[in-house]
């Protein structure tokens, strides 16, 4: 009885009595939902072109939080701060091109055709690369990552939300525009999309696999730069930034692999509901949920619809 | 010249279905258990035991399971490390509740407590697919190792480390820290050798033929009369209680204390599934071929960075991973089908060395 009370009765009166803690806790879930929407979106532009399911993707945005981090401690205090700041991030994405070069070179090359499995344990192996390359170059200490993005609080009514948060909900608003439009209006986009619908005809009117892969990886780079930037202001560019692909996953899941709005809003239902089932219903499980419960809320939804809430129809034939 | 079939003629249908058809398979099987069972136990000591042995004797086991169903049924899972907690902890409760127990029963009940909820988390691939499936898997992954760290029962209300209580098995000491290296192999050895036979008549049997149809078209299986819950679902089961098995023996014979965040993390899943990869799908040497590889390798490694070059622990440490990641592509780019197809290889060409036409 008293579980069933803690269970259905308890949160709910909780939220009535509190309407400010409530509103505080979903505008969190929320905002925290954004950011794993974040990392998402690379794994989706990946799934999207080139049917690899990328778990190099969290690594992806460490190793880019790191490199610029590394960069602006490089480059030391003679510039004012702004232009170490735009010089570096400018030098990280070409480093993140460069790196798409490589692994369409060295990694995506060689494994064409190879089944989807392989080339998942070959981006397995790409993020132990990647981890390592970047621990050994720039250190594994624990980075304060300050490109002058704000810290304060906005007071809203006296729900409190982190000023970082609302940049983060912009940058990913405007990012998800932004790859709309680059999807569907542009030349390239559209090759993008040919790709994704099938290689072999996409290949057949002329368009380049490997140079979209090339594109495809550097976009998913600078996502995961933005990323690793957002997520590395708020806690620091540390290693288990790259834990955030396991964040990401269960996300992924829920709004369909190949869907970009699905990964918006799998990220806002997952962060909301954590954060709410963290707050709301502490006593039934005494904390730190956020490891599962969003993988246990994606297979709720799964049982209903296999591809996700936006994934492309699975149809299958003998 | 030395390695062919010339000559071999089955003459009744016990020879023809017999495991190993091949007399010169037979020989070398047959030389390596000798090796295993009779020499091996007179040389080893703690360090070959612990830090090489008993690595790859275990998780020869859990690739074996884990090949089952993703080789073999072709449903990915990354929840090993998951089923391997429940096997240590079943385990442990079934040594703290019963002292008596044998351990032998024990080791196998925690492999069955460990089916029971490998069926449980098999049951929504039922209804999602590939990669979907397998990231469903991560839940049981986080979950069992959230509940083993939270729920006080598991740990019988004490440190939510667990340690092995000191067992015997036949009036010989094979749990504890002041077990002989020597019992301790030959006890690990003796399980991992008589749940491979099992396999191998698993596989190719019936049930085995159910996997491997669902694994390669599930919907043809399916109207072809292939069950395909009872079939995936007996794939959980006996992949879970493999891996179980191997989390028990993890526990009580080879590290004797654990915690489940530390021993069992989500590294472990990926660990193992590297290792029937590079070794093989849907092969029971390759099993074998890949944990072999997993294992040594970071020993080899660490041989060769630190103590050979020279370079800083930490350092090597990152050398390593790298090293690892790269292997791994590396691997994968040459020869996707894993060691065991290389194996295949070198047995083509020893039909007809030395006189290749």
């Amino acid at each position: 009885m008293d579980v069933l009370y803690a269970l259905l009765l308890q949160p709910f009166v909780f939220m009535a009595q509190e309407p400010l803690i409530f509103a505080e806790t979903v505008v969190k879930g929320l905002m925290a939902g954004v950011l794993y929407s974040l990392v998402a979106l690379g794994f989706v532009l990946i799934f999207k072109a080139s049917g690899v399911f990328n778990f190099a993707q969290g690594t992806l945005a460490l190793f880019a939080a790191l490199t610029l981090v590394g960069l602006m401690e490089k480059m030391g205090d003679g510039l004012p701060k702004a232009a170490i700041v735009v010089i570096a991030i400018v030098a990280t994405i070409g480093v993140m091109i460069l790196l798409a070069m490589i692994v369409e070179r060295f990694v995506l090359r060689p494994l064409v055709n190879q089944e989807l499995i392989i080339l998942f344990m070959a981006t397995l192996g790409l993020s132990y690369v990647l981890e390592g390359v970047g621990d050994l170059t720039w250190g594994s200490d624990v980075k304060v990552l300050d490109i002058g993005l704000p810290d304060g609080v906005f007071d809203i009514g006296g729900v409190y939300v982190e000023q970082l948060d609302v940049v983060a909900a912009i940058v990913a608003g405007s990012m998800v525009t932004v790859l709309a439009i680059f999807f569907n209006k542009t030349r390239i986009g559209r090759a993008l999309r040919a790709v994704a619908d099938d290689h072999q005809a996409a290949l057949s009117v002329g368009i380049s696999l490997q140079q979209i892969w090339v594109i495809v990886w550097s976009v998913a780079g600078m996502v995961a730069l933005v990323a690793g930037v957002m997520w590395g202001s708020k806690s620091g560019v540390q290693f288990s930034l790259s834990l955030i692909a396991l964040k990401a996953l269960p996300v992924l899941i829920l709004g369909g692999f190949t869907s970009i709005p699905g990964a918006i809003v799998g990220g806002l239902i997952i962060g909301l509901g954590e954060k709410v089932v963290e707050v709301f219903w502490y006593d039934v499980h005494g904390g730190a949920v956020e490891n599962w419960f969003a993988y246990m809320l994606a297979l709720v939804f799964l049982m209903f619809r296999p591809q996700g809430l936006f994934g492309d129809k699975i149809i299958e034939r003998v | 010249m030395l390695y062919r079939e010339t000559g071999l003629f089955k003459t009744s249908y016990q020879a023809d279905q017999a495991l190993f058809t091949l007399t010169q398979d037979r020989i070398l099987i047959g030389l390596i258990l000798l090796v295993a069972f009779a020499i091996v136990p007179f040389m080893v000591n703690d360090y070959w035991s612990k830090a090489i042995l008993l690595p790859f004797l275990i998780y020869s086991l859990v690739a074996l399971g884990l090949n089952i169903l993703v080789g073999y049924c072709g449903q990915i899972s990354l929840g090993t490390g998951g089923f391997m907690a429940v096997g240590a902890y079943g385990a442990y409760k079934l040594m703290t509740g019963f002292p008596d127990m044998n351990l032998i029963l024990v080791v196998v009940l925690s492999g069955g407590i460990a089916a029971a909820v490998g069926v449980l988390f098999g049951l929504p691939s039922l209804r999602i697919k590939g990669f979907y499936l397998a990231v469903a898997t991560l839940a049981a992954q986080f979950f069992l190792i959230w509940m083993f760290n939270k729920v006080p029962w598991f740990y019988n209300y004490e440190m939510s480390q667990i340690t092995v209580p000191p067992r015997e098995v036949f009036g010989v000491l094979v749990t504890g820290p002041n077990s002989e290296p020597a019992s301790q192999y030959l006890f690990t050895l003796s399980f991992v050798v008589f749940f491979t036979w099992i396999a191998m008549n698993l596989v190719r049997g019936r049930i085995g033929r159910g996997w491997m149809s669902i694994r390669d078209r599930d919907i043809a299986a399916e109207l072809l009369g292939i069950k395909p819950l009872q079939t995936k679902l007996s794939a959980f089961a006996v992949s879970s209680f493999y891996v179980g098995m191997g989390g028990a023996l993890v526990f009580t014979i080879w590290l004797g204390s654990v915690e489940a965040t530390e021993a069992f993390d989500i590294q472990q899943s990926f660990f193992v599934l590297f290792a029937i990869i590079i070794g093989g799908l849907g092969s029971i040497l390759g099993s074998f071929l890949g944990a072999a590889f997993m294992s040594l390798m970071p020993v080899v490694l660490k041989l060769i960075l630190v103590d050979g070059v020279g370079v800083v622990p930490v350092d090597a440490k990152h050398i390593e991973i790298i090293l690892v990641g790269v292997l791994i592509i590396v691997f994968l780019i040459n020869e996707p089908a894993g060691m065991a197809r290389m194996w295949q290889i070198f047995k083509e060409k020893m039909r007809l060395w030395p006189f290749p036409y």
